[in-house]
């Protein structure tokens, strides 16, 4: 199909017009879509003299590293003048917990709602579909009141809490989807075999859901560790994520901006899940398909 | 083996917890934030009804007016920018070219980022002293000017085009999929016919891949309602409030202005709308195809 309306021609026909105008805007998209990256990591390792004099595509004249230094060890939001350091710390916290837990909490619920068919199950998986679209400025302000009767609001456990939470629709139909799609007699053949409800899901649903694990995993990694919102809110002063590190320190009002320092910051911050993506290549669009929770 | 009661048994127990989110943090969360949107609360909540006068107070706000007409040009821009940026570059990778590997990752990587990250570097690039405006002078162009980000009145397209460049590779990945999901048949017929490629995609692949569309359209469309952070981090809501949307002004209200009242009204304004246009989608999307499939 690469080229209908031609179909008996020459097999690859490398450089017909049409073709230059193809790779030209693929190339001039490209640029697009790394030009705000180079811009970063070219800022990043300028002084400031020369960002205040040259402009902002350059390459540095003079590299230097102290932006880098600063951005992690140094940099102020505030009183505070102790870098992003805290907030890398402070993200894998939140993001390990949360990740392993909606993971499980998924799984648990796919599996159940799947096989099982519980009381209540529809309305579980209505209020879930709802959950998964709804902005989350209506659970906000009643949140906040509920986990500081608990105790938890502004603490680690109730950060971790929320992504739970929130975490749980998308979790639950990506789980449910992937085993609506195995065969039921499966299941069937384990119950007539004894198996209870924790010993099927471990020991036949679990092991034959690596896939779906992966993808999850890619899912709650990266939007977790790219939440702004839950952590500006639920983490408290003292376990900011990095995000919101990073906003504080870029937008901070007091001192001269240190723009190569922020662009540091900002590569540092992207970096986590920019990992994730090109170590997972397919898999990242895979998630994407997951994500977008097809019936 | 153990009766079916008793299996059932566990398995309810094991949605316990599930039970106590659906009920406490979605359910009883959304009532009780309706509830106050009828109060006269400020800092704090006080249980009184004052019928739907913080929704009238909402929609004498300025501010709220201003935070909804920047959603519906961030929204139709936001849209329609990724889908014509993410069908074209769908269309064009699909036309077996060197190197698709590498353009996909690229298209695709901003998506992996944090709306915060994207908004700072465009910030950044759009800074009207130090940004394109200031490189253009430095090359000799000193008649350029380009200081959208810091008017009133355009800054918000600004946010709209980060936005793009952003989510753009989304609609990329999932319109390429399903192009590859088009039957080779189809494009063979096509030639015979001797019908032109771009027509074969408006008359034939649009139409083949509407479900495709409407999954992305449904991502883009919860980003946009969802619109908070890229806000925060590249105008703060700047310059002015020229730059407010729904959300911010319903954590601003909630956090740093203590009209709980005036918050949760808005908070629940979009919780309706989102309802109205999203409920009928997702019960033919889920439940219609249950009772099919049953």
């Amino acid at each position: 199909m690469s080229d209908p309306i031609h179909p008996r021609g020459a097999k690859p026909r490398h450089l017909t017009p049409g073709r230059i105008g193809l790779y030209a805007f693929l190339v001039f998209a490209a640029a697009f879509f790394l030009l705000p990256f180079y811009v970063m990591v070219v800022t990043s390792f300028k002084t400031m003299p020369e960002i205040q004099q040259g402009n902002i595509f350059s390459l540095p004249s003079k590299l230097t590293l102290a932006p880098w230094v600063t951005a992690w060890a140094k940099a102020c939001t505030g009183v505070n003048c102790e870098g992003i350091r805290v907030g890398v710390l402070n993200s894998f916290k939140i993001m390990i917990p949360s990740t392993f837990l909606s993971i499980l909490l998924g799984a648990i619920n796919g599996y159940a709602l799947s096989f099982w068919r519980p009381r209540g199950g529809n309305l579980i998986f209505a209020v879930l579909l709802m959950g998964a679209f709804i902005p989350y400025q209506v659970y906000l302000y009643p949140l906040v009141r509920m986990l500081s009767m608990v105790s938890l609001y502004n603490t680690l456990p109730g950060i971790i809490v929320v992504h739970v939470i929130f975490g749980m629709p998308v979790m639950t139909l990506l789980f449910r989807n992937y085993y609506a799609a195995v065969p039921v007699d499966l299941f069937k053949a384990a119950r007539i075999d004894g198996g209870g409800f924790w010993t099927i899901f471990t020991r036949v649903m679990l092991p034959m859901s690596g896939p779906i694990l992966v993808v999850a995993a890619i899912l709650q990694v990266t939007g977790i560790w790219n939440d702004f919102l839950f952590g500006l809110i639920f983490a408290g002063r003292d376990h900011l994520p990095m995000t919101v590190e990073l906003n504080n320190i870029v937008n901070t009002t007091t001192g001269t901006k240190a723009y190569n320092v922020n662009m540091a910051a900002t590569i540092l911050t992207a970096m986590v899940p920019l990992i994730v993506y090109f170590v997972s290549g397919r898999w990242f669009v895979r998630g994407i398909a997951a994500g977008a929770v097809k019936g | 083996m153990k009766p079916l009661r008793l299996r059932r048994l566990s398995a309810q127990a094991a949605l316990i917890p599930t039970w106590v989110i659906v009920i406490f943090a979605y359910l009883g969360t959304i009532l009780w934030t309706i509830r106050i949107s009828f109060t006269s609360s400020g800092i704090l909540p006080k249980y009184d009804f004052v019928g739907f006068e913080q929704y009238e107070r909402l929609f004498r706000s300025a501010r709220w007016i201003i935070s909804v007409q920047n959603l519906a040009i961030f929204g139709v821009m936001f849209i329609v920018g990724c889908l014509v940026l993410g069908f074209l570059m769908a269309v064009f990778l699909d036309q077996r070219i060197k190197g698709e590997g590498i353009f996909r990752t690229i298209f695709l990587y901003p998506y992996a980022m944090s709306f915060i990250v994207t908004g700072l570097v465009w910030a950044w690039i759009l800074n009207p002293t130090l940004g394109i405006q200031h490189a253009m002078h430095n090359w000799g162009w000193t008649s350029f000017s380009f200081d959208w980000l810091a008017r009133g009145d355009r800054a918000i397209y600004m946010v709209g085009f980060a936005g793009i460049w952003q989510s753009a590779g989304l609609v990329m990945a999932i319109l390429l999929a399903g192009l590859r999901g088009i039957d080779e048949d189809i494009w063979k017929a096509a030639r015979v016919d001797g019908i032109p490629t771009w027509r074969v995609y408006i008359s034939i692949v649009i139409p083949m891949m509407s479900g495709m569309f409407v999954t992305a359209i449904v991502l883009l469309a919860i980003a946009v309602v969802k619109v908070y952070d890229i806000v925060v981090a590249m105008t703060g809501g700047g310059p002015g409030i020229s730059t407010e949307v729904p959300a911010k002004f319903v954590i601003d209200y909630l956090f740093n202005r203590q009209n709980i009242a005036l918050a949760t009204a808005a908070a629940s304004v979009m919780f309706v709308a989102v309802l109205v246009v999203l409920g009928p989608w997702l019960y033919r999307q889920y439940f219609r195809k249950e009772r099919r499939a049953a």
